[in-house]
């Protein structure tokens, strides 16, 4: 065997330019491929830690009737605050949210908004809740996100006209004032939401002391199950995250074949034409003492070799470039602020050593694979007509 | 006498399939040869020189009949034991050299050490004591084609007495050289089978190669006809 891959490595390296050309293509495959998993898994890391400090914490407790996805449940998902959760909020472990529909008419227009209450002193969330603690003559001091500003068409400063219903029904209407814009990546903390200050939107409400979501940071705890409470895991809260990633790296697997494909039909094409070529060879080896099939083991070592030459090509000019990414990112070319999920403008790659090895190793078993099975025509090869070069 | 047999043919006959009949090219062939003989197998085409050099080579077997080289039955062997015999005892010199294009001298020459797995350093003097025998110590970071067809063969004899083996089976080693290389060529394997005690066995129709046998066996449609034995 270390014969063959000697062989095989004199073999290449003096076929030259046409071994380049294979190398080069399949180099390319194991960076592209290697880079957008990469970007997917960065993707994933980097919209779970956003939507950990932006939305979810380390897990969360919705009140029952609560459906993010139903507004009509909006008006009646709250209650009173348990009270085992009494010391966990005092020592900011724990942040309790109340959400409430409601509508915002900005220079005369009208939109739906979820109006959420937050505490200005949490540390929990990265929002900027600490601008709500303040008194803005008789406007209500409100953040949002940079998505729902540009949406509304209002800046920091600017006054709105909320309305809403408290919680025997009746409507009510205010002006906010607007005391921060804030970005974030997660579109569910941005579109279509006001923040308030918990204690003010209970007040508008007629509400004391409830909320609709209660979210921890300590993930180390056993949680207790909480009668008309539901409890929800992070895994709970990131599921939609894990399904759109798994979809996302399925789409994407069927431009890996493609590539891959490429690679492998150079590689073919260059296998095939090489057992023509090389009938004189072939007969050759078999002259000077190897058996036919020690022959198609060295033909496909040879293919094999394309795959490590490539990964050590892709190694000296794919790891400067994956690092660089992986330090400046990936600036998608469109505006994804209104793509409804959880994803930056900007992504930075995250690889992995199972990545990097797994992409290596499958593409190597690939190519040992297309390289052997034209090889096996040289095992019915007579060696007296091969040496001759007389097979058609 | 019987020992120095290193080659026995008994009742040879090769027959190829030709559509559906076939066609005999060796027709019940009796021969021996000894250790040391610098032997031609002669005739036209299709006489059956190269067919009976490819069997003595262990790269085709008998149709019927008997063919014992170097004490194994070249019908009985399998793939495995016909490589091994070829690999350890025999050596091979082409028409068209059937060099490595993309291997340098030393490395054409290399080769079969290296299927017999000896160690770099023996495998350096070896080779490059062949490359004294055949002239080509100047040569030896060159690939074939920046070789002239002489320089070629030269390599590929080299290659094939590298390691020195009991048989050499050259199978038309002139027919694509000029006169001067011919004798050039001719002479290096004469001196190496007097040196070396090398057994040749040429096919070849070249009257400068027939002019260099000791023993000319005369091939004609798959028969021989004619056997001569020339004293020096």
């Amino acid at each position: 065997m270390k014969l063959a891959f000697k062989l095989a490595y004199r073999n290449l390296i003096g076929a030259g330019l046409r071994t380049w050309l294979n190398v080069i293509v399949l180099s390319f495959s194991f960076l592209i491929i290697i880079w957008m998993k990469g970007i997917i898994t960065g993707w994933d890391h980097q919209a779970k830690v956003d939507m950990t400090n932006w939305e979810i914490g380390e897990g969360q407790y919705w009140q029952k009737d609560y459906d993010p996805y139903d507004p009509f449940t909006f008006s009646d998902s709250h209650a009173p605050i348990p009270q085992e959760f009494s010391e966990e909020i005092k020592s900011g472990d724990m942040t309790a949210t109340l959400v409430a529909p409601g509508t915002i008419y900005p220079q005369g227009r009208l939109q739906s908004v979820m109006i959420r209450g937050m505490d200005p002193h949490q540390s929990v969330f990265l929002l900027p809740t600490r601008k709500l603690d303040t008194v803005i003559g008789d406007a209500i001091p409100s953040v949002i996100g940079s998505g729902m500003a540009k949406n509304l068409d209002v800046a920091a400063g600017d006054r709105v006209m909320i309305q809403w219903r408290d919680a025997d029904g009746t409507f009510d209407a205010s002006e906010i004032y607007i005391t921060d814009i804030f970005s974030a990546n997660v579109a569910s903390v941005d579109q279509g939401q006001i923040f308030l200050s918990l204690d003010t939107l209970e007040a508008m409400l007629g509400l004391n002391n409830e909320a609709t979501i209660l979210t921890y940071t300590n993930s180390e705890t056993t949680r207790p199950e909480v009668e008309g409470w539901v409890h929800k895991t992070k895994a709970d809260l990131t599921s939609q995250v894990d399904e759109l990633i798994k979809v996302k790296s399925k789409g994407s697997s069927f431009l890996y074949i493609i590539l891959i494909m490429l690679a492998m039909l150079a590689i073919f094409d260059t296998q095939v034409l090489s057992i023509f070529r090389r009938q004189k060879e072939i007969g050759t080896y078999v002259a000077l003492g190897y058996t036919r099939r020690q022959v198609v083991g060295l033909f496909t070592v040879e293919g094999t070799m394309y795959a490590v030459l490539a990964a050590l090509l892709s190694a000296a000019y794919g790891i400067p470039f994956l690092a660089w990414q992986a330090h400046v990112g990936w600036t998608m070319p469109m505006d994804v602020s209104e793509f409804g999920m959880a994803i930056a403008q900007t992504l930075y790659p995250v690889y992995s050593a199972g990545l990097v090895a797994g992409t290596v190793l499958i593409i190597t078993i690939v190519t040992a694979l297309v390289s052997y099975w034209p090889s096996r025509r040289i095992a019915k090869m007579n060696p007296t007509e091969a040496l001759r070069g007389k097979i058609q | 006498m019987e020992d120095s047999h290193i080659i026995k043919i008994n009742g040879l006959v090769k027959k190829f399939p030709m559509g559906k009949s076939e066609f005999t090219a060796l027709k019940g062939i009796d021969l021996t040869f000894t250790q040391g003989e610098f032997a031609g197998l002669v005739g036209p085409s299709g006489s059956g020189k190269t067919t009976m050099l490819n069997i003595i080579g262990s790269l085709d077997v008998p149709s019927t009949g008997e063919v014992t080289v170097l004490g194994h039955s070249i019908g009985s062997l399998n793939a495995k034991e016909a490589a091994l015999l070829r690999k350890e005892s025999m050596g091979f010199i082409f028409q068209s050299y059937n060099l490595f294009g993309v291997h340098t001298v030393f490395e054409n020459i290399e080769f079969p050490l290296l299927l017999l797995k000896y160690p770099a350093a023996k495998r350096k003097t070896m080779v490059m004591e062949a490359l004294e025998w055949l002239g080509l110590t100047d040569k030896i970071k060159s690939k074939p084609p920046q070789l002239s067809g002489g320089e070629c063969q030269r390599v590929a004899i080299a290659r094939a007495m590298v390691k020195r083996p009991s048989l050499v089976l050259a199978d038309e080693p002139t027919a694509n050289l000029d006169a001067a290389n011919s004798h050039n060529i001719l002479k290096s394997m004469e001196k190496l089978n007097r040196e070396l005690k090398t057994t040749f066995l040429f096919a070849t129709h070249d009257e400068k190669v027939i002019s260099y046998l000791r023993r000319k066996i005369s091939l004609n449609d798959g028969m021989v006809v004619n056997e001569e034995t020339i004293a020096n």
